[in-house]
């Protein structure tokens, strides 16, 4: 066979073109994938590495490292790069872009240049958000919810902060709606609804909460903005305004953007299982409903952060129903993952084992949740470490681990690379370790009453601040060296197949990395719905024509 | 065999549903989401100025005293008017008229411009009357009447933001329909800065109650 016809390999998307302004300004939904990738990364790091120091600021009681208002900063700092700039984006931007058209069987998003223009507003808005910290009075001391009054009257540079994040949200309105668009138009020929595949699902899904909650924080950064040009209150009770006004304008989106950051990362995880398991997924309808019952229900809890701030009796309690009420269909995803598993022939791969520390981690997020949705518990809790730690085991052990295993699982066709196993399954065990020392302590240390958002603390928390601290090292040892096995293995790791995992998926049928326009045949689509495991030897066998 | 385009008859696959097809609904549907979009950033400062109607109710009604329900009557005139001659262009040019449909074009540009020209004078006399954030006389008014004066200058003047960006799009597809790049089988983009338009106006057509009707 080799003797007689040589197949010329096709270029992938990478040796399409070369040069800086062939990435910066191309619109192959690939490319921009990768931009956002590098970005997101390098912000991660920035965030991260400010987290670090504020953990180690905590290591004992007194000011360490800082004086208050520079702690004040940076817990503000940390909280904007890794919202805004890291956790919203980082799923449907990175991953959707690069795989929703692949795994859809088309060959970009429905709206090219659009994408493109919102990689261009994410790094607007980015530079905005950096440059606060080199002028006037250093960057924001707020906190990153910009609560009314004090970021009205605080002297550093809030509005210019307030800005950023109004373009960042601009960007992910329209990434939203193009990924909205591209569901609607651009699926393969005999691909309905219900043959999506579950992470097409989930990013449909983020991209209405996108949609429909952003424009409305936009607008009410902009009145905080405005009203410190013309110092009129309408958040300042001093002027006349209300600042409880402002917590609702403000979790009206802010809470359905939780959903926005956990949504695609509960896709992927749909994606990984069967996977591993090697069987379609169980209840494929429930999952998919429910992530729009997810998304729907976002949007009548945002009440719930605001127990303590003054509501009357009846709406606490409607919110805090409500509340319970999105564990429902979380718990239905959670179950028919588990139910997946059961009875598959589980093979036990790096990105495996990142969606299992999801679940685990996301369980302590989300039963801890139950508890700060109660009325009664949440008074105590309320603005005590406690709900740092709730919303990191969310965020963090949730959106951001499955951000790393997706990572894990979707590298060989990223990069066309394989990576190291041994390395990928140590930096996940230090990682999540790590991670699981350092918020637990911080969970407990919050019950017993220390409170959030202070650089000092009284002599009896000491013991599990320390003991925090400690786990804040050895997560950020698995971290560096996960980075590092990534970064090497892009280069140098073996050269991966079409489909090393065996997936079934659109995107495991094309070649790794992928030609520019993905798809080199038919999309081989089963009628009985994307995790058909009977298509498997026709999914390999491409690999086979080509040697 | 040198191309892999031959590689078992299954030829280099021609993908019906790319991207990079000319997809006219795809546009439109991108365009509708984005009025949405659209709306609920000033359906945040509707909700805003019902909370305060509600609070300052009395306070609400006496400022409103101040507004000149001639000078909006005529913007609210002027831009529906507009909002017709856009309509009527993309009819012109779906009958393939394409310099009737320029000429309205920029009637509705001129109408963009009167409306402007007319909120300046409104706003330069309210200034001149002290009835600007910073000034005396507004800093001895009432809190609420700050308040609605706050919206009534941060929602028109949103609002006129707005006009300026529809203006500059009609502009465009002025110049599009000149060049040919929109003709009368593609059309996509007048018809999505015709959408703008209508929702700019729509915007305006509830500005005027709560801001100039209500005392």
């Amino acid at each position: 066979m080799s003797g007689t016809t040589v197949l010329l390999k096709e270029k992938n998307f990478y040796e399409e073109s070369s040069g800086l302004f062939s990435w910066i300004f191309t619109m192959d939904h690939k490319r921009i994938a990768l931009l956002y990738l590098y970005a997101i990364m390098t912000f991660f790091l920035v965030g991260m590495t400010l987290g670090f120091i504020m953990r180690l600021e905590l290591f004992a009681p007194g000011g360490q490292l800082m004086d208050p208002k520079t702690y004040n900063q940076m817990f503000t700092f940390h909280g904007v790069i890794m919202i805004f700039l890291v956790i919203i984006p980082s799923i449907p931007a990175v991953f959707g872009n690069f795989m929703l058209p692949i795994m859809l069987g088309t060959d970009d998003v429905a709206l090219p240049k659009l994408n493109l223009f919102s990689w261009w507003l994410y790094i607007i808005g980015a530079v905005m958000a950096l440059s606060t910290l080199f002028w006037g009075n250093g960057s924001a001391d707020t906190g990153w919810t910009f609560y009314a009054p004090y970021s009205v009257t605080s002297e550093t540079n809030v509005s210019m902060l307030l800005l950023a994040a109004f373009v960042l949200g601009f960007s992910s309105i329209l990434t939203g709606l193009n990924f909205i668009v591209t569901i609607h138009r651009l699926r393969a020929p005999g691909m309905t609804w219900f043959k999506m595949p579950l992470f097409a699902w989930g990013l449909y899904a983020t991209a209405w909460i996108q949609l429909l909650a952003t424009p409305i924080v936009g607008i009410t950064l902009l009145m905080v903005v405005v009203e410190r040009t013309f110092g009129i209150g309408l958040f300042d009770p001093s002027l006349g305004g209300d600042p409880v006004l402002y917590q609702h304008l403000f979790w009206i989106y802010s809470h359905p953007v939780v959903y926005v950051m956990i949504l695609p990362a509960m896709g992927i995880i749909s994606e990984i299982i069967p996977t591993a398991a090697q069987r379609v997924i169980f209840g494929y309808k429930a999952i998919a409903i429910s992530s729009m019952a997810i998304a729907f229900l976002g949007y009548f809890v945002w009440g719930h952060h605001m127990f303590t701030s003054g509501m009357s009796g009846e709406a606490r309690i409607v919110f805090s129903f409500v509340t319970f009420l999105v564990a429902i269909p979380t718990a239905i995803k959670v179950f028919n993952w588990i139910a997946t598993l059961y009875k598959g022939s589980i093979h036990i791969t790096p990105n495996l084992l990142w969606a299992s520390a999801f679940i685990f981690n996301f369980l302590i997020g989300g039963l801890t949740g139950l508890i700060n949705g109660a009325l009664a518990a949440d008074v105590h809790v309320h603005d005590t470490t406690y709900i740092v730690a709730h919303f990191h085991y969310t965020m963090f052990g949730g959106t951001i681990f499955v951000f790393f295993g997706g990572l894990h699982y979707w590298f060989p066709k990223i990069w066309g690379r394989m990576y190291n196993m041994k390395l990928a399954n140590v930096a996940l065990a230090l990682t999540f370790v790590g991670f699981n020392i350092t918020y637990g302590a911080m969970l407990t240390v919050g019950v017993h009453g220390m409170p959030r958002r202070y650089y000092d603390y009284l002599p009896e928390f000491e013991f599990l601040n320390k003991v925090s601290t400690i786990g804040s090292w050895v997560m950020v040892t698995g971290l560096l060296l996960m980075i590092y096995n990534l970064m090497r293995s892009a280069r140098k790791g073996e050269i991966a197949t079409r489909n090393p995992w065996n997936g079934v998926t659109l995107e495991w049928q094309v070649p790794s990395p992928p030609p520019l326009h993905n798809f080199d045949h038919k999309p081989i689509l089963s009628p009985n719905g994307p995790y058909d495991f009977g298509i498997l030897d026709q999914v390999n066998a491409l690999d086979e024509k080509r040697k | 065999m040198k191309n892999v385009s031959n590689l078992d008859n299954m030829g280099h696959y021609k993908i019906p549903n790319s991207g990079h097809n000319r997809d006219d609904e795809a546009k439109k549907l991108g365009m509708w989401l984005f009025l949405f979009t659209e709306i609920l950033l000033f359906g945040g400062l509707f909700f805003v100025y019902a909370i305060y109607r509600f609070k300052y109710f009395d306070e609400f009604k006496i400022i409103a005293e101040h507004m000149s329900i001639t000078l909006g009557a005529i913007n609210t005139v002027v831009l529906i008017a507009s909002s017709l001659t856009v309509a009527m262009s993309i009819t012109a040019m779906k009958k393939g008229k394409d310099n009737v449909a320029v000429l309205l074009i920029f009637i509705t540009i001129l109408f963009a411009m009167t409306f402007m020209v007319n909120k300046y004078f409104e706003w330069s006399d309210h200034i001149h009357h002290g009835l600007f954030m910073g000034a005396d006389a507004f800093n001895n008014l009432a809190k609420g009447e700050g308040m609605f004066l706050f919206l009534y200058y941060f929602m028109t003047g949103l609002h006129g933001l707005h006009i300026i960006v529809g203006a500059i799009l009609l502009g465009i597809v002025a110049y599009k329909i000149m060049n040919g790049s929109v003709n009368q089988d593609k059309l996509v983009f007048h018809e999505n800065a015709g959408l703008y338009w209508h929702l700019v106006d729509l915007i305006w057509i509830y500005l005027f109650p709560l801001f100039y009707l209500l005392h």
